[in-house]
């Protein structure tokens, strides 16, 4: 057995590495988008996949969501394997009539007879002093759009190794990249990526016993750190990464909630219609009898994405995530 | 004292001399329609073109009457016809190569039939069986779109893909005179004129988006002039005259296979009937201008000629009224059988592996099934209300 050097990698690097892998093992991946080629993307995803692969295999587009989508769409009914780019989460949605009339639906309306593999890469979220359009949370606009998987790499390795599956996958995978994680590493070697649980698949981050926060995407090293701080007030955390919200793995969430008997989902997408509601509501019809107290919310606030300024205000944090484990203790409160 | 002047010294940079890119006269549309029947240019026309033109005309327009009067009889949902406009369906089929594709959108049935699919598998979307009745791949015909002018960019899609992969395919798009109004109808042209891809747009200007006339719905001098504006040539054709249609969409998928890029062939017509049987066009629109366009019909105007030409006697005629006929009756028998649907498609098609969500539901639409078979749905403990439960 040989021992690697693992080297530290960002989530963009894995990303970019998915998307060379992904192009090198298969002609007929196409990246396209607003910036992908010559610049490399504005988040240096895309960077040196033109110069590899080609302007025709990663090809900078005119600058309109609905047409690289619909393009796509086309470029996918001739057997090719596109993967666009929306360039920020907000500048998605000219795109969402394809999204949602054709790309989620063309499978069901030719009773599979066209299937559409086709992948969306929206950097998404906040906490990176964006300016407006630049921090929505969109993943409940596309999870309640059946047709779709929704997807959102946590670390590293799930950011290569979700983003391969999401690329080889047969259906139309929406996959959202944490904006503020793009810059976080860990140590790995690109040669030998990582094997990773599959979509569809969540994974314990953490183990504990007093309660388990259910989150995915930019807030799971939140709630690491929150458990790791709850340790100190006699809370032992444990700690669910979702990895997608459709599929949604109800046995590993209410395997976990019925050990701690207790829950909170951590989301910075707001909570009035959020994910965290259909999420609690699911936890509660699995796991009712196991409860001790109902499953809390924290999300971020029901505001349009706030200035940057102000941020850090809206985005839930180590001390809400606390303050709803405090409000666990739902026997001493009543 | 101009302004300028008052500022004295201040002397801007000149700006680096602008040459025009591309000549745009060539790209600009004629002044009036293409026509070709009525002209002297129709006596060169091959008969063989006009007979088989006149063929599908007379069957497209018995099949608009029979999908009419179906959805009278409750056996269709809605029929949104091209009564007075099956010259562009019947052309847009015809011109393609089996290799090229076709994307209609939901008035484009005929042009799907045209180019071969089964009337009834046709059909399907607007009976409530199933969204699309037919594999597109069969005989390359997308789905009929009923969301306005979504379909172009998946046809540029398409062509581009073709290109890359060295196949001679060119796809041709169908939108109506309203669809050019929508986001994707520019999205589309702009992609398709910056990447050169083989495609071809044909605008059926039938005159009215639902109630809304066409200048109500743009400013521009005509359709195909919005060509210019994305680099492309600009085509201006008598949508009633079959001859003509077929001749500048040809024109238009050979400039295409040649590398030539997208071209915008808006067809001037006329929608004789209603937006669909739920619509009352009598709101809007007088009979007297219905009147003037029926005697501009695209089956008299080319049977005048065919006539004229010899080419057509009452024999051939009724061989081709009897054709159109016997595919009418085949289409009413067979729409008259009620379809069988299967309630467990429901959760079949909605992706390549089903969520466990979808098969939780999945389970439960099939003991709901069971029960209603046995007799005992809603006899649970809790009454009709514990199914629910």
């Amino acid at each position: 057995m040989t021992t690697v050097a693992l080297k530290p990698a960002t989530m963009a690097q894995a990303l970019g590495r998915a998307l060379r892998d992904a192009m090198a093992a298969d002609p007929a991946v196409h990246v396209l988008g607003e910036d992908v080629g010559t610049l490399g993307g504005v988040f240096r995803v895309t960077d040196g996949l033109a110069k590899e692969f080609g302007d025709d295999r990663c090809t900078d587009t005119p600058l309109a969501e609905a047409g690289i989508l619909g393009a796509a769409v086309g470029m996918a009914m001739y057997g090719l394997r596109p993967v666009v780019e929306m360039q920020f989460d907000a500048f998605a949605y000219p795109a969402f009539e394809q999204l949602i009339s054709h790309v989620a639906k063309m499978r069901n309306r030719t009773r599979g007879a066209m299937p559409l593999p086709i992948t969306i890469r929206v950097p998404y979220g906040g906490g990176i002093g964006g300016v407006e359009h630049h921090s929505d949370s969109s993943e409940a606009y596309y999870m309640a759009t059946p047709g779709l998987h929704v997807v959102m790499p946590a670390t590293v390795s799930d950011a290569y190794g979700l983003l391969r599956e999401a690329i080889a996958s047969d259906d139309p995978v929406v996959f959202l990249e944490p904006k503020r994680l793009y810059w976080s590493k860990d140590s790995w070697n690109p040669d030998e990526p990582p094997a990773v649980e599959p979509i569809g698949r969540a994974v314990v981050r953490r183990s504990g016993r007093s309660a388990t926060l259910i989150t995915y995407g930019p807030s799971v090293p939140v709630c690491l750190e929150a458990a790791e701080a709850a340790r100190a007030e006699g809370w032992d955390l444990e700690v669910v990464d979702l990895r997608s919200l459709v599929p949604f793995d109800d046995e590993t969430v209410a395997a976990s909630v019925r050990r701690t008997g207790r829950a909170v989902v951590v989301h910075e997408s707001g909570g009035f219609g959020g994910p965290g509601g259909e999420i609690a509501a699911r936890v509660t019809e699995r796991c009712f009898h196991h409860l001790e107290a109902p499953v809390l919310r924290v999300a971020g606030f029901d505001i349009p994405y706030p200035p940057p300024m102000l941020e850090r205000h809206h985005l839930p944090g180590v001390d809400r995530i606390l303050d709803a484990v405090g409000r666990l203790q739902w026997e001493a409160q009543s | 004292m101009t302004v300028m002047e008052q500022r004295g010294a201040y002397r801007p940079t000149p700006p680096p001399a602008w040459q025009p890119r591309t000549d745009p006269a060539p790209l600009l549309p004629d002044a009036l329609p293409h026509r070709v029947l009525g002209t002297d240019a129709a006596a060169k026309v091959d008969p063989a073109l006009l007979r088989r033109l006149h063929t599908e005309l007379v069957r497209g327009r018995r099949y608009n009457v029979q999908a009419t009067a179906l959805t009278k009889q409750g056996r269709l949902a809605v029929y949104p016809s091209s009564t007075g406009q099956e010259a562009c369906e019947v052309a847009a089929a015809l011109v393609l190569e089996e290799r090229d594709w076709l994307f209609p959108s939901y008035r484009d049935t005929l042009a799907a039939v045209a180019r071969g699919l089964d009337p009834v598998q046709a059909l399907t979307l607007l009976r409530g069986d199933w969204h699309t009745g037919y594999d597109p791949h069969e005989h390359r015909v997308a789905p009929l779109s009923t969301p306005l002018a979504t379909q172009l960019p998946h046809a540029v899609g398409l062509a581009h893909a073709a290109r890359l992969k060295g196949d001679d395919v060119v796809a041709l798009a169908l939108v109506g005179d309203g669809g050019t109004s929508e986001g994707d109808f520019h999205e589309a042209l702009n992609f398709a004129a910056v990447w050169q891809a083989p495609v071809v747009f044909l605008v059926q200007n039938n005159g009215f988006a639902i109630s809304v006339p066409l200048a109500k719905q743009t400013a521009a001098p005509s359709l195909a002039h919005k060509a210019v504006g994305y680099g492309m040539p600009g085509r201006l054709v008598d949508g009633n005259d079959a001859v003509a249609v077929h001749q500048v969409l040809s024109e238009a998928i050979a400039h295409a296979r040649a590398g030539g890029g997208p071209t915008l062939v808006e067809a001037v017509t006329y929608r004789i009937d209603a937006h669909t049987n739920a619509d009352d066009a009598t709101r809007y629109r007088g009979d007297s201008e219905v009147e003037t366009w029926r005697g501009h019909d695209p089956i008299v105007l080319l049977e005048r000629e065919l006539t004229e030409r010899g080419l057509l006697d009452e024999a051939a005629l009724q061989e081709v009224r009897d054709g159109a006929e016997a595919m009418a009756a085949d289409l009413r028998e067979r729409m008259n059988q009620d379809p069988v649907l299967d309630p467990m498609d429901l959760f079949a098609h909605v992706y390549a592996q089903p969520t466990p969500q979808l098969l939780e539901q999945e389970s439960q639409l099939r003991a709901e099934l069971d029960a209603e078979a046995d007799g005992t749905l809603g006899a649970g403990p809790h009454g009709p209300e514990g199914a629910g439960r």
